[in-house]
């Protein structure tokens, strides 16, 4: 599909976006071929129009940001895309429809929810239960959950709702990645991850970067930006901004900082060893490993304890240095 | 087939699991304890020696708990899953609509029908340790009736969680049905035909439509062949279906209710929003 029909067919108060894709220069079809299409796709709830005229085309091997406030539309979007909703227009995920073709295409997606569901049955038996579904293998799965940090075996037999935030969503990260999906839908997956799972986290989607799409989820763009390489916002259901951004993070890259501070403070060394970070003797030195995509994240929690920073030097693996502060 | 039977043991685990069904355990194992404490301890006081007056007591109050008990629980566990986002997950999995959709109904069938058989075929083992008389027909008759009253149930029940689209709006729809063909069982009816303005023969239709009566009559009639505790009503129904007759649509008809109940529940989701 060329940009001239796209014209013609998106309604009047899109074509600054189509502006915006063509002087950003991004082409349509990342890859060369587009995996997910959405043509015209409207939703409405009882007289709201939730999703409006969506058109968008998403290439294999893209990291899209869906970013958007309360009731902009992402959940909304992401369900149709599931072909849990019904809707006006169409979604097709490599050419087929996720609605009258679920079990085909759902094979090729892995889906991590916002909010973990309130499942009553134990660890074990869902991750059996998706397994089977999805014809992986439960080691598979139960070896990813050990690397972002969770024993499966400890909690196999705990009803899943039982666990804490971070075990449920290392849980359903497993699920997600722990099969050959081609498309990853997350909606804000690192949200209750500690770093050292978030680390791991990364390094996993690195691992799948060549072979999938992710379409990441969030409020806000600084929780996912350093993840992704185009950014797509929605407002009252309609696409505001749809823009590539700066890719010169490796999602796998890790920086090593050194932190020197004025004075020992327990709540700053605390924040510090939560990131794995380890001190001199005196206390007053800190060094540790950061992920390159977890970078902005932790410079919001160094920026609370600026005034206790003496000096800040985050450094890319193979020593050339990156940021000092 | 595999995704199918992959739900359907998920939602019997499920319901294992669930209060509900210890708690319908506990009624009908202890309904059958009861009745044996009390039941056939009169009953041999008044010369009956066989198991039939404790069925078709068993029988008679299976018919007061189950269907109210089928038609919350179902509504309770399907609309409350879909409103607390265990469907946006769990759908969001390659199971089809249909595996997962029938899946769900056979787990539950299972999981309604068999407590109420267990507690009955407890005891026919128990009488039969005794050595007190089995009526055989009897008890295969209303093992069929069981099994045809939780179909029927569980197919209005589905249909409604399909309806609504919040756990308080389906326990509202399903306790409205069940006073409804409650009400049905006596009340309006008796109440429509006390102003004469309909014909008998109309209100007993009426009757016959609604599966709470059909069973109740179903069970009278093994006990009680020629319905004389029904009075007038008996004609009508001796004189279109016949004994017989009447035995075989108490169980064909709520049958297919129920699969008319249930094909429906599944267009409705079918069709819908899923979450």
């Amino acid at each position: 599909m060329t940009l001239e029909t796209l014209d013609a067919m998106v309604p009047e108060q899109n074509v600054p976006i189509l502006e915006r894709q063509r002087g950003g220069g991004r082409p349509l079809d990342h890859n060369g071929a587009a995996m997910i299409h959405f043509e015209n796709v409207s939703k409405t709830f009882k007289r709201q129009c939730v999703l409006d005229g969506i058109e968008l085309q998403i290439g294999l091997g893209e990291r899209v940001a869906l970013i958007g406030s309360n009731g902009a539309g992402k959940t909304t979007l992401i369900r149709c895309l599931l072909g849990e909703y019904v809707h006006e227009g169409e979604v097709r995920i490599e050419g087929q429809s996720p609605r009258a073709e679920r079990t085909a295409v759902l094979a090729k997606v892995g889906f991590v929810p916002q909010l973990p569901p309130p499942l009553k049955m134990p660890v074990g038996q869902l991750i059996e239960f998706s397994a089977a579904l999805c014809g992986c293998d439960t080691g598979r799965i139960a070896a990813l959950a050990e690397r972002l940090g969770l024993d499966v075996g400890r909690v196999r037999q705990q009803p899943f709702v039982k666990l804490s935030g971070g075990q449920k969503q290392k849980i359903l990260i497993a699920i997600a990645l722990g099969r050959d999906a081609k498309l990853l839908i997350m909606d804000e997956p690192a949200a209750n991850l500690d770093p050292e799972a978030r680390k791991i986290f990364f390094e996993l989607l690195a691992e799948r970067q060549a072979t999938s799409t992710m379409l990441i989820s969030s409020h806000r763009l600084n929780e996912v930006a350093s993840l992704v390489n185009r950014v797509i916002e929605l407002d009252l259901g309609k696409v505001v901004l749809d823009d590539r951004v700066a890719d010169d993070v490796s999602l796998a890259g890790r920086l090593a900082c050194r932190i020197g501070v004025k004075r020992r403070e327990p709540a700053f060394e605390k924040a510090l060893g939560a990131w794995s970070f380890v001190a001199s003797a005196d206390g007053l030195e800190w060094h540790g490993e950061v992920a390159g995509p977890d970078r902005l994240r932790f410079l919001g929690m160094t920026s609370r304890y600026v005034g206790l920073i003496q000096d800040l030097q985050l450094s890319e693996a193979r020593g050339q240095l990156q940021e000092v502060a | 087939m595999k995704s199918l039977w992959l739900t359907a043991r998920l939602d019997i685990a499920e319901s294992l699991r669930a209060r509900w069904f210890g708690i319908y355990c506990l009624i009908f194992g202890g309904l059958v304890a009861l009745l044996f404490a009390f039941g056939l301890t009169e009953s041999r006081v008044l010369g009956f020696i066989g198991l039939s007056r404790l069925l078709v007591t068993f029988i008679q109050l299976t018919m007061a708990i189950l269907p109210i008990f089928v038609l919350i629980t179902t509504v309770r566990s399907v609309a409350g899953d879909r409103e607390a986002g265990v469907f946006e997950y769990l759908l969001s999995l390659p199971v089809g609509l249909a595996s997962w959709f029938w899946g769900k109904m056979l787990g539950r069938y299972l999981v309604i029908f068999l407590p109420v058989f267990v507690a009955m075929a407890a005891a026919v083992a128990w009488a039969l340790i005794r050595g007190i008389e089995v009526p055989w027909g009897m008890f295969g008759y209303y093992t069929l009736l069981i099994a045809v009253m939780g179909w029927c149930f569980l197919g209005i029940g589905m249909l409604v969680s399909a309806l609504a689209r919040s756990t308080d709006v389906a326990q509202g729809m399903a306790f409205l049905v069940w006073l409804t063909l409650l009400l049905f069982l006596d009340l309006i009816l008796l109440g429509v035909m006390i102003q004469g303005r309909i014909a008998p023969e109309i209100a007993v239709g009426f009757a016959l439509v609604n599966p709470l009566q059909v069973f109740r009559t179903a069970a009278l009639a093994l006990f009680d062949p020629q319905l004389i505790v029904l009075g007038p009503s008996a004609f009508v129904i001796l004189d279109t279906f016949g004994a017989r007759g009447y035995q075989l649509f108490a169980l064909a008809y709520p049958t297919l209710l129920g699969v008319i109940c249930a094909g429906s529940g599944y267009w409705v989701f079918r069709r819908g929003d899923l979450p």
